[in-house]
């Protein structure tokens, strides 16, 4: 199979923007969506010359946005919460109270986690997002969902 | 899907362009006397003009020639839509933009560099050109640069004619050509 190229970051941006506000507002609520939307592009933008190929542009995208807003959280605790906004369009419940248990966990497991049941995307597009393997992403996601358990357990 | 409120949209736009990471910002003008123009400006100058856009493929074509860091971002190019402007209404004769004609063969650029010395107001022939470069023999390869000038308008191949006179052919077509002639005095 031919490898896909990069398209211009225009066509990339105007596919992914609003999935990326839709998961920015889910998990950071509506007023500081908009700055990490922003910040969220422009990184994806500085990184966008360094990538080889157009694969798996949507897990990349949404792991940068992840990262973006844990960065981000750090640095406002202890004053900012994340919250989880209810949706109306395109509700993911099961996600939704899965969600806010996902912040403490190491950055890997918590993208895997989130990418897999949040955007159901597949081991090894969330592999290749994370620069390693499908087998690594599905062992970085149960890894996760195990830590949450223990957490819940504990409380 | 979720769509994004145009304020975030255009800011994050404007942005990307000041941030200096763009390999080329564009937007697309419309309405101007000589129909909807694709202006390109790269952090060298101006790096695309293009009639009749279909922005999908001159998303690809950009690319290519100068990187896959293309978005549309129309505060970058505030300048050289201004200068077109002007120049569109007829309270311009030249051009202050930095060119950037990156890709571009030697053979052309060197065409485009007599071809920016001809004066407003004025024609010249494939013929004349050619002999300028040294190759008076050269007049279809002359046609064909015109043919594939980056920056139409900006350097003006409309003001390159047959040798009767006659206006032969243009990249945008004859009636732009014509249209842009009248603006000069060039043709009555």
């Amino acid at each position: 199979m031919a490898v896909a190229t990069i398209p211009p970051f225009e066509r990339f941006y105007e596919t992914h923007k609003g999935e990326v506000l839709a998961f920015l507002r889910r998990r950071a609520g509506r007023d500081r969506a908009d700055d990490l939307f922003q910040e969220t592009f422009l990184r994806a933008l500085r990184a966008y010359a360094r990538l080889e190929h157009g694969e798996h542009l949507r897990a990349w995208v949404l792991t940068i946005a992840d990262r973006t807003l844990i960065d981000a959280t750090r640095k406002e605790k202890p004053t900012a919460e994340l919250v989880t906004e209810p949706s109306g369009e395109d509700e993911r419940p099961a996600f939704e109270e899965l969600a806010p248990l996902t912040d403490p966990l190491p950055p890997k497991e918590r993208a895997a986690v989130v990418l897999r049941y949040g955007y159901e995307l597949d081991y090894d597009d969330i592999g290749a997002a994370l620069g390693s393997t499908g087998e690594a992403a599905r062992q970085a996601a149960s890894a996760g969902v195990r830590r949450i358990r223990r957490q819940k357990e504990a409380e | 899907m979720t769509t994004v409120p145009a304020a975030l949209d255009e800011r994050f736009r404007a942005a990307a362009a000041a941030s200096g990471d763009l390999d080329v910002a564009f937007d697309i003008l419309d309405d101007t006397p000589i129909g909807s123009l694709l202006v390109g400006v790269s952090d060298r100058g101006l790096c695309r003009v293009h009639f009749d856009p279909d922005p999908e493929l001159a998303l690809d074509d950009l690319a290519h020639r100068f990187g896959p860091r293309v978005l549309r971002s129309p505060r970058a190019i505030d300048r050289a839509k201004l200068e077109l402007d002007e120049y569109l209404s007829g309270r311009r004769h030249g051009f202050d933009l930095e060119l950037d004609l990156r890709g571009t063969p030697d053979f052309h650029q060197r065409v485009l560099a007599e071809l920016a010395e001809v004066p407003y107001g004025t024609t010249t022939t494939y013929g004349a050109l050619a002999a300028q470069v040294g190759s008076p023999k050269a007049a279809r390869a002359i046609g064909t640069v015109m043919n594939r000038n980056p920056l139409p308008v900006v350097l003006p191949c409309h003001r390159v004619v047959g040798a009767s006179g006659s206006l032969t052919g243009y990249g945008g077509g004859l009636e732009r050509k014509e249209w842009l002639l009248r603006l000069e005095g060039a043709l009555l």
